[in-house]
């Protein structure tokens, strides 16, 4: 098999005495969407914040490209191709939606430290910035301060924010969580769609399971900070370690492919 | 034209855009209209002013930095013009020199400042300023025989923009070397506004806002914050340094009083507040209304205090002694009701 775009080696973060990540280890490989489920606080965010570098482990490794990342700041793993939509909106808030988004484009093209062109005569990263706030369907709202935005529209422009990013690993934590009936089908498309190019390593953590099922792969599920599962979706959603770890009650009493919401 | 002047960044506001070029107008036409020297000292202390406080806007309004050390940045351009110019003798070739000395040890000191401590917190920042701006105005008053200590030191500026000096213009007749030296400032104010709004209108000022509104998301974007809040800690002490070079080219004085006190940090900050941070223009509002305010406020008090002499208590409270306290209840008075500033209230319309 070819080399993984991203690995984690016995990746652990203890705060206090609380091992939120509990050695875990992972590859991920272009073309494959991986979705990771567990119960809420079992490590999911936490473990995304290990890889694209908010946090750093208290012990094992990151490796994107085969190259170890570990030591390097959230910064420098971005422009090594690590794109993160947080799960909590994480936007900037009086900046217009295209603004976010083409700080977003400049990121990728580099060209921040330029203090002596103008912001609005670089015609190409307007348009480009353009193409993805239509993407996520907010081509009406595009002048509008991100603050001022309802929820549904909060997330799109953060997953948005992501894509403009154009980086090889995207990492979506929760990305249609609150949101209207009406929206998430926009958030789900741009997944797919990215999904259906191919070439891109997507981690999803997603609650909703027939989501899951539809699009994932392969499905990691993360308990108390510890893979317990790792393989085919349709085994690891029938396992019983499954029902019992991540579902935590006994499966007969759920309703099937409903996930412990919070 | 204008708008590429701009940089794009037009005011916004009808009201605005009359006021910025009403005070333009009259800033350059100051040396016509205005034959007495307070008003023409004015006119070039609001030159000098809004070159600084524009430079406290990139930094505090644009970037979410603040900062106590911007007074001893301004210290720095005008100590080291002033005293080229005293040690070496009035000649363009010392005021260069002195000019380019106080740009490295500003740069510099900016540099050290920000790399050191601007990874860690905000307040941490703002101590660190307030510590090294404190110990630098001491240093200043202590080191009497070579900066003139509390006196600070009064110097000769080259020939050309001496008041006894008389050039003949064609067209214009013959003017004086101190209406050159204005023009010298005021030439230079501009260049630097202009500059400044071009900065924060460039790809790097966008990031530097992103950095204010979330610097935890501007790094998951991959930008370097720590690289980004020091580069704008040396422009703007880069932008301070060259104010206070100006101010000493015009008042040919150089002392503690003048550039180094906190009272003129607080003064910076007000107008920053009053003008509208993160609004460039609010740096010429700001500027303009408070040193016309503290030219002519007291001189207007005294005026309404005589003529209501036979008053209870009123001749009191307008004593020229109380500017300060007026001063002080207009700005919490603007505060309250524009929070964003004059130029914010007036974008809003
Ligand atoms: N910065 C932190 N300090 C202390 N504890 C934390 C921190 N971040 C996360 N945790 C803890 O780690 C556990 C995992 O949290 P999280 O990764 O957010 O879970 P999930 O995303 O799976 O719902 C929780 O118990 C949470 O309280
Ligand atoms: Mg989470």
């Amino acid at each position: 098999m070819s080399r993984p775009v991203l690995e984690t080696k016995g990746l652990t973060i203890r705060f206090g005495g609380h091992v939120a990540v509990d050695s875990v280890s992972a590859a991920f490989h272009a073309g494959t969407l991986t979705a990771i489920v567990g119960p809420n606080g079992a490590g999911k965010t936490t473990y995304f914040n290990l890889i694209s570098g908010q946090l750093s482990a208290t012990a094992g490794s990151v490796l994107i490209d085969g190259v170890e990342v570990t030591n390097f700041g959230a910064a420098r793993r971005a422009r090594s191709g690590i794109g993160r939509a947080f799960q909590l909106t994480n936007l900037f808030p009086n900046l217009t939606v295209h603004e976010n988004v083409r700080l977003a484009v400049q990121a990728r093209a580099g060209g921040g430290a330029n203090i002596f062109s103008r912001w609005d005569s670089r015609r190409d990263w307007i348009k480009q910035a353009d193409r993805f706030i239509e993407a996520a369907n907010l081509t009406d709202k595009h002048a509008t301060a991100a603050m001022a935005l309802p929820h549904g529209d909060k997330r799109k422009l953060e997953v948005a924010i992501m894509m403009a990013l154009e980086p090889h690993v995207f990492m979506f934590d929760e990305p249609t969580a609150g949101m209207s009936v009406d929206d998430v089908p926009v958030i789900l498309d741009l997944i797919k769609k990215l999904k259906a190019g191919g070439d891109k390593t997507i981690l999803l953590v997603e609650h909703k399971m027939e989501v899951v099922k539809s699009l994932a792969d392969r499905i990691l599920v993360l308990h108390n900070g510890r893979l317990v599962a790792d393989g085919d979706p349709a085994k690891v959603i029938g396992s019983t370690v499954v029902q019992a770890a991540y579902l935590g009650i006994p499966a007969g009493r759920r309703r099937p492919g409903e996930a412990p919401h919070g | 034209m204008i708008k590429t002047l701009l940089s794009g960044d037009l005011p916004r506001s009808r009201l605005l855009s009359g006021l910025l070029v009403l005070i333009l107008a009259t800033l350059a036409a100051a040396p016509l209209l205005f034959p007495g020297a307070q008003a023409i000292n004015t006119a070039a202390k609001i030159c000098v002013f809004v070159v600084l406080v524009a430079s406290y806007d990139l930094l505090l309004g644009y970037t979410g930095i603040v900062s106590f050390a911007h007074t001893m940045f301004y210290g720095l351009g005008g100590y080291g013009v002033g005293l080229a110019l005293y040690s070496w003798g009035p000649t363009w070739a010392s005021a260069l020199a002195g000019l380019t000395i106080a740009l490295f040890a500003g740069l510099a000191l900016a540099f050290l400042i920000g790399l050191f401590s601007l990874r860690v917190r905000a307040i941490f920042f703002a101590m660190v300023t307030l510590a090294v701006a404190s110990a630098f105005a001491i240093l200043a008053a202590q080191l009497s025989s070579f900066t003139g200590g509390e006196d600070g030191r009064s110097f000769r500026i080259p020939e050309l923009l001496r008041a006894d000096a008389l050039i003949e213009l064609p067209f214009v007749g013959p003017i004086t070397g101190r209406t050159i030296t204005y023009y010298v400032v005021f030439l230079s104010a501009l260049a630097s506004f202009l500059g400044a709004l071009r900065i924060v209108n460039s790809p790097f000022g966008r990031v530097l806002q992103a950095i204010r509104e979330n610097d935890f998301r501007a790094e998951a974007l991959g930008y370097r914050t720590i690289f980004y809040r020091t580069s704008a800690n040396c422009l703007a002490a880069g932008m301070a340094v060259f104010a206070g070079a100006l101010n000493s080219l015009w008042f040919r004085y150089t002392g503690p009083d003048t550039t180094l006190s906190f009272a003129i940090m607080l003064d910076i900050l007000l107008m920053v507040v009053i003008g509208g941070m993160g609004t460039m223009y609010g740096a010429v509002i700001g500027a303009t209304l408070f040193i016309v305010a503290q030219n002519y406020l007291q001189k207007l008090m005294g005026a309404a205090a005589k003529s209501t002499e036979a008053l209870p208590l009123l001749p009191h409270l307008l004593h020229p002694d109380r500017w300060l306290l007026w001063l002080g209840v207009l700005f919490v008075l603007s505060v309250y009701f524009f929070p964003t500033g004059i130029v914010g209230k007036l974008r809003q319309g």
